[in-house]
């Protein structure tokens, strides 16, 4: 017997998706399997690892632990519509290249969302908030070391931004 | 002029697509939806026999296309999986099937395979199935193979693989002439790579030109490749595996082929249609590769100086439920133990025992942590023991600078003798010493003690056989536009080599870093390499890359000279251009030599007009001149007589809560030396990286089993990895560059570095900060948690009391 399907609408990264979709759909399988996003990665299923991070309503939430269902009326937002878009990478994204803040990039996408996430609440980190805001999220290549830093530079560019802006 | 690159921390050229989230992961290959997904009916007991398996049910889910057990297996897909490396020592090598057959002895064994519209209707597909197993009594853990009550293959007495013995001499008379002797047991834990990604294969049939394409997430393309077509039957040309990005490997990915690696391609072929699986975390913990997970026995003579006249070595080996990779594991313990080190004479023995878990294959570091852990614990054990500072005990025994090459007198992991081709231990010695301030120890020791705080200072020192055979290979080619394209068989899992290879073409080329564009792990680009493990890619592809562009130099200089109606020595490359030195006017750019390299019938674009049979070339001759090729490429390979050998020293300062046993890292440092250095900024990533797993190993990480065989802890819940607050804040590195005389660059290998020292340091340090050191040795088996300390304090208070 087939599944039934639900109509889900989804709104990520500004764009409105009308899907048709199993109840039981993971929002983290919807949004890489039915809309092709697949910056969004899988880690561990249960909510642990947090590479599978994204912004609801600019929360980070653990994508692998909501159905899509669960996601219908929030603004979600996925490591690819973080960076602007004429393609400039954002502060965060900037920072992880400058800091080599990533190796093998499987769980960077979730460390981008939860930065993002940190920063906007909490812009001039201390260096002990700067190793709790990623202290969610498992890396098993950096050693954390240059992901710290790169928490540190984003705030950095995102000061100097500031003063450029005021 | 154009500055070296090679040495220069350039920023990676990955991270652009990684960053945007436009990586290609395995799972991230052909997402639409009419591909079909895979789930694995896994064995729920250690060990039982298969009575029957019913999958009437499954075929009536709405959305399953297929179901395979090994009955429906023919040809080369029934016979056992391949044994990868064989060695006369392994008498008793085992390996499962792609499915199994009458028999499983792991929990997570693959038993059935089915393909379905999506993963969610497999794995519905999947409970439907029916297996009756009669239960046989497993056998789990080290203590329970070596008594061999039990047996997990009837046929392998003593639940024996392997017993392989290598000495230097005569051991016992060496240790009976010692005047001071020492015994140690030690223990330590199986843990495991744990990638972020998992495994991932995806297959893709082509009935028009008869061909598969398979993407893997492996550590070595070609050698998906050899396998899946002997297996399926197919000629080697018809198939090509390309490895997408690869979220991880640590060496788990270097074992191949695992089931899913050929049944996704058979269900391909079979059906017609793409076919993905991907690996879930729970699968990844029982059905993917372990490792550590040794005893050890030790026996030492030394003399008053700390000077090592025997070393004995026992130690008894899990190898898990099956030996696909041989003996490669233990045979580095055994060989790479030795470290810096020159005891006059060596024994060691090891048995490779059969268990009913999953197989145990490389893990970062692959075996080097378990020797490096068994020979530092030694010195520590003889510095207290003779009441000398733990350096000086080390320093007695190093090899010293001029003794390079260095002959161990044994035979290495490749069948090489085990050589080291240069290093400077003392000097490394020095560095550490000064990194992390071992001589004003005593001062801050007291200071924190008046404080009512404990520290304790440990370090470590390891060798590491880096860039293994048989060969890497590279191509490199400057297409018309300039744009130089160049491709390496083995693979990446976030290294960098797009970067660091890019350098060292930009580098002998002479063109611009921008204009160069890296491929590796795909058999269409270069079919002839071996993989990425034993820290080999730098030294075997980067050699091999380094000389496949002097070769496309020398060419585009010789045509160059001839266009610019020049001499070759006369000329130089910089930023893609050719010029003549002194003459910047005589100049020609690459793309052009390129189009004058290949004499062309046709033109079709302005720049190959240039390159037609009318206008290039000198009449009187052929147009392609003898003994020369088409094209501005160059390939070549680099196949080294033996490893090349990186060294180091860790240290580590630590705090021990004297009431909750709570251990915290207060300075991690680190002397490092690879040879040279391609990209420091790269190389520092790749130890802090080994430093954090280092000490996930060293405090975390253990695989707990049951008696029955049933893995306790398969969930980044219950299994620690290191989140950033359980890694020392700040990781001081300095690097020595001794370089190798082994290849044209004198580098040696990084990536597994970081990790091998550190159960040692960390219990060097530990027991430094009990002060237990003055009741011989007290830390013998790690992981140790604060639980571990906490009855340790216990039992040494009773024992002194």
């Amino acid at each position: 017997m087939s599944e039934s399907l639900l109509d889900v609408r989804l709104s990520v990264n500004g764009v409105l998706h009308e899907l048709r979709l199993p109840a039981r759909r993971l929002l983290s399988d919807a949004l890489r399997h039915d809309l092709c996003l697949t910056g969004t990665h899988v880690g561990c299923e249960h909510g642990v690892c947090g590479a599978c991070t994204v912004l609801a309503d600019g929360r980070p939430v653990r994508a692998c632990l909501m159905f899509a269902v669960s996601a219908v009326g929030l603004e979600l937002t996925t490591v690819e519509g973080l960076a602007d878009d004429d393609g400039t990478l954002s502060n965060v994204q900037q920072a992880f290249v400058e800091c080599h803040g990533l190796q093998c990039g499987f769980c960077t996408p979730g460390f981008l969302t939860t930065i993002t996430a940190g920063l906007r609440e909490n812009p001039q980190p201390t260096h002990e908030e700067a190793r709790d805001m990623i202290a969610g999220n498992l890396c098993r290549c950096t050693g954390y070391q240059n992901i710290v830093k790169a928490v540190e530079r984003a705030a950095e560019l995102g000061a100097q931004q500031e003063v450029e802006g005021s | 002029m154009t500055t070296k690159l090679m040495g220069t921390g350039v920023q990676r050229v990955e991270d652009q697509r990684l960053l945007r989230g436009h990586g290609r992961y395995a799972d991230d290959v052909a997402v639409d939806a009419s591909t079909l997904h895979c789930a694995v009916l896994r064995s729920p007991h250690a060990h039982a026999r298969i009575v029957d398996i019913d999958v009437a049910d499954v075929l009536d889910v709405d959305g399953v296309h297929a179901v395979w057990t090994y009955d429906d297996l023919t040809g080369p897909m029934a016979e056992p999986l391949p044994l990868l490396i064989p060695h006369p020592a392994l008498t008793h090598g085992r390996t499962q099937y792609a499915l199994a057959k009458d028999e499983v002895n792991y929990v997570g064994e693959a038993i059935a395979f089915v393909v379905a519209d999506d993963r969610y209707v497999a794995e519905d597909a999947v409970g439907r199935i029916r297996v009756s197993y009669d239960l046989l009594p497993p056998v789990v853990g080290i203590e329970a193979a070596r008594a061999a009550d039990r047996l997990v293959h009837d046929d392998v007495p003593g639940n024996v693989g392997a017993r392989m013995e290598q000495s230097t001499g005569d051991v016992e008379a060496a240790l009976a002439a010692s005047p001071r002797r020492l015994t140690l047991d030690l223990d330590v834990e199986r843990s495991a790579c744990m990638p972020l990604e998992g495994r991932g294969t995806v297959a893709r049939w082509d009935p028009d030109i008869d061909r598969l394409q398979v993407w893997s997430s492996t550590q070595t393309a070609t050698g998906v490749r050899a396998v899946v077509a002997v297996k399926l039957g197919l000629d080697l040309r018809q198939v090509d595996v390309i490895t997408p990005d690869v979220g991880g490997g640590f060496g788990v990915k270097i074992n191949h082929p695992w089931p899913e690696e050929l049944l996704v391609p058979l269900a391909a072929r079979t059906l017609g249609r793409t076919v993905k699986f991907t690996e879930d975390r729970r699968e990844h913990f029982i059905s993917s590769a372990h490792e550590r997970g040794q005893v050890q026995h030790i026996e030492v003579g030394f003399d008053d100086d700390g000077r090592l006249l025997a070393l004995d070595v026992m130690f008894w080996h899990d190898h898990g439920a099956y030996s696909p990779y041989g003996l490669i594991v233990p045979i580095i313990t055994s060989t790479q133990l030795l470290g810096p080190y020159k005891p006059e004479v060596y024994r060691v023995v090891f048995e490779s025992l059969y268990t009913n878990t999953v197989m145990v294959t490389p893990y970062r570091g692959a075996g080097r942590p378990q020797g490096c852990y068994a020979m530092e614990r030694a010195m520590d054990a003889i510095a207290a023991e003779l009441g000398k500072d733990r350096t000086e005990v080390r320093a007695a025994n190093f090899i010293q600078p001029d003794e390079f090459p260095f002959e161990q007198g044994l035979v290495f992991q490749d069948g090489r003798e085990l050589t080291y081709d240069s290093g400077d231990y003392p000097a490394s010695l020095e560095k550490i010493k000064a990194l992390i301030g071992w001589d004003d120890f005593p001062a801050y020791r007291a200071e924190m003690a008046a404080q009512g705080r404990r520290v304790g200072i440990g370090l470590a020192c390891y060798v590491e056989g880096t860039g293994v055979g048989p060969y890497e290979g590279a191509h490199v080619h400057v297409e018309t536009s300039g744009k130089v394209k160049v491709a390496t068989g083995l693979t990446t899992q976030g290294q960098g080599h797009a970067t660091v290879f890019a350098q060292l073409v930009a580098d002998e080329l002479g063109c611009r870093f921008e204009d160069v564009e890296v491929v590796t792990g795909d058999t269409r680009r270069m079919p002839y390499a071996v993989g990425t493990f034993a820290s080999r890619a730098a030294v075997m592809s980067g050699s091999a890359i380094h000389l496949a562009a002097r070769k496309a130099k020398q060419k585009a200089l010789k045509i160059a000279a001839e266009a610019l109606e020049a001499s070759p020595d006369d000329l130089q490359i910089v930023d893609g251009v050719v010029s003549v030195k002194g003459s910047p006017g005589s100049a020609i750019d690459l793309g052009t030599v390129a189009v004058l390299s290949n004499p062309l019938r046709y033109a079709f674009d302005e720049a190959s007009k240039a390159a037609t049979q009318f206008t290039v070339g000198d009449a009187s001759k052929p147009p392609v001149a003898e003994d020369e090729e088409p094209g501005l490429e160059g390939t070549d390979f680099y196949s080294p007589e033996r490893s090349t050998f990186a060294s180091g020293m860790h240290a580590v300062i630590v705090e021990t809560d004297p009431l909750t046993a709570e251990i915290t890292v207060l300075k991690y440092a680190v002397v490092h030396d690879c040879g040279k250095l391609i990209n420091p900024t790269i190389v520092e990533g790749q130890i802090h990286g080994g430093v954090a797993q280092g000490v996930g190993g060293a405090l975390y990480e253990r695989m707990v089993y049951d008696e029955s065989g049933q893995l306790l802890n398969a969930s980044f819940m219950d299994f620690l990895m290191p989140y950033v607050t359980e890694v020392p804040d700040g990781i001081d590195i300095d690097h020595l560059e001794t370089p190798s005389p082994l290849n044209p660059l004198g580098i040696k290998g990084a990536g597994e570095a970081g990790v091998i020292p550190s159960a040692a340091v960390f219990a060097s340090a530990i027991e430094d900060a009990e002060g237990l050191t003055s009741t011989g040795l007290a830390i013998t088996a790690m992981p140790i948690s604060p639980s571990d300390l906490f009855h340790l304090r216990l039992a040494h208070a009773e024992e002194t009391s």
